[in-house]
């Protein structure tokens, strides 16, 4: 009996909607959790696995032997390489591309190579403008690779130790 | 013949005016919406067109009129476009007797109040037709369902709107507003105070704003009774809806709120202090006060069910209006306070 009468002097003084008011009301004061992405950007882990590279050795020789152990190892099949003796008789690629349209970015070439050359970086805000932009060849990821040598060198001594 | 010309022109200078300011609110009302929420939501809301995204429901209308109009080959064409125009054209007409200040109104009609109350209903008509004219069933059903909430809670509103007319004795807004003079507590906030809560809400109801929004119900409806139309005619529906609310927030204000009096008058010093505030700013302040309730609602209640729309609107509201208005009936007959004193009742 009691209890009824509660419940009728409770929600003709819209005591429940009062209190979901409140609720937003002090939301409406709370810190904002909307990163302005342009300009802010979310923190990215060292491990963070963005555009792809091919990095040098510090004389600038390129690393990637051909080994074609990411391309084996490539879940999506995105990779290509073709191999041939340079002059010099040491082996290296003369086709290395990656389609990025078929990329999953899981990182298992990264894994796979055994001279550090195929890598991931950190870098995610890319874009591509023409058609067949997005197959990227050995120049384009060296070039990547030469950019952000500093960026990636730092992120590979960083994890040393977990790997 | 002159001066008659010159008096249209002034009429209708004023009519631009009015419709002007209403847009503006409008426009600056949507944008408010979406950053409340926004806020409320602990998120940022539209802010990257313009400083702080101002500029941003300028983009949205130069959007929405560059947009293409299609109208579906199984509707009624004729129906399917006149119904936008009969939503937009009443919620602009009902503007005609709200007073922004003392005097400042465009007609000063004795049944004030009454004709708001029945252009508002007239609405419903643009939403019926939209609904039947789409020959689709989620309009259909969205139309029956806007209809039907809105003649159950005008009920309501009409009764709250018995009462008000019974304390003030008049339906001329400015003499309604005039019976309030003297202070936050002689405004009929507090003696009508059921019959407030029942008009505000009713007049959310009668908006088809959330949690009332059954006729939306993007759910179950998609959106309604304006699933099918795009482009202009639809930015027609889209603002007679926030006209409408900030027409029921006015008449809210103007009802129970005391329209452009201050709310310091007959405290000693602050009286004084605002005596230079003009009456349209307190009168903006009060609406503004109650459409930003529309969106605290919206930000916070999830939608009724519709059965208990119903239930609300006929179980609740209706008894609580029709007592107190026998309440109102006695304090009125043997002046009861400082609201129904003999004084008051002078006009």
């Amino acid at each position: 009996m009691m209890r009824r009468a509660w419940q009728y002097v409770k929600s003709f003084t819209l005591w429940d909607l009062l209190v979901g008011l409140t609720v937003t009301g002090r939301y409406l004061w709370k810190r904002k959790f909307t990163i302005r992405y342009p300009e802010e950007e979310t923190p990215t882990s060292p491990r963070f696995r963005g555009i792809h590279a091919l990095r040098r050795y510090a004389n600038g020789e390129e690393r990637c032997i051909a080994c074609k152990l990411c391309e084996a190892v490539c879940p999506a099949l995105a990779i290509t390489i073709e191999a041939e003796p340079r002059e010099d008789g040491s082996r290296r690629t003369t086709l290395y591309d990656i389609d990025t349209f078929k990329c999953v970015y899981c990182g298992f070439c990264e894994e796979a190579c055994p001279v550090d050359a195929i890598v991931l970086t950190r870098f995610h805000d890319y874009h591509y403008e023409q058609r067949g932009e997005n197959i990227l060849t050995k120049e384009t990821l060296l070039a990547i690779g030469d950019r952000y040598e500093k960026d990636i060198a730092e992120d590979r001594t960083e994890e040393a130790k977990y790997r | 013949m002159l001066d008659g010309l010159l008096l249209v022109a002034l009429i209708v200078a004023k009519i631009i005016a009015l419709v002007i300011g209403i847009i503006v609110i409008v426009l600056y009302l949507t944008y408010l919406e979406r950053r409340i929420i926004g806020f409320m939501q602990a998120r940022l809301g539209p802010n990257r067109v313009g400083p702080f995204g101002l500029l941003q429901p300028i983009a949205d209308t130069v959007k929405l009129l560059g947009k293409e109009i299609i109208v579906p080959t199984a509707s009624n064409r004729f129906l399917f476009l006149i119904a936008p125009i009969i939503s937009f054209g009443t919620a602009l007409a009902a503007w005609a007797v709200i007073p922004l200040d003392q005097g400042v109104v465009l007609a000063n009609i004795n049944a004030g109040a009454l004709y708001t109350l029945a252009i508002s209903s007239l609405g419903v008509y643009g939403i019926i037709i939209a609904g039947w004219a789409s020959n689709s069933k989620y309009a259909m059903f969205g139309a029956l369902r806007a209809a039907a909430q809105s003649i159950s809670y005008e009920i309501a509103m009409g009764f709250s709107l018995v009462g008000v007319m019974m304390a003030a004795n008049s339906l001329n807004f400015q003499q309604i507003v005039l019976a309030q003079t003297g202070g936050f507590w002689h405004w009929y906030w507090l003696p009508l105070l059921p019959l407030f809560i029942v008009f505000w809400i009713s007049g959310v109801a009668e908006t088809n704003r959330s949690p009332f929004d059954m006729a939306e119900g993007e759910s179950e409806l998609v959106a309604g009774f304006h699933v099918e139309y795009a482009g202009v005619t639809f930015a027609l529906f889209f603002f007679a809806e926030y006209a409408n609310m900030v027409l029921i927030s006015a008449l809210t204000s103007l009802f129970f709120l005391g329209g452009w009096l201050s709310p310091f008058e007959g405290i000693p010093y602050l009286q004084s202090w605002f005596a230079w505030v003009p009456g349209f700013v307190w009168f903006f302040i009060k609406f503004s006060f109650f459409l930003y309730c529309y969106l605290w609602f919206r930000a916070t209640f999830p939608r009724y069910r519709y059965d208990q729309v119903m239930r609300l609107g006929w179980k609740v509201f209706i008894p609580i209006t029709l007592i107190w208005i026998v309440v109102i009936g006695l304090a009125v007959q043997f002046h009861l306070g400082p609201w129904f004193s003999i004084e008051g009742m002078a006009s």
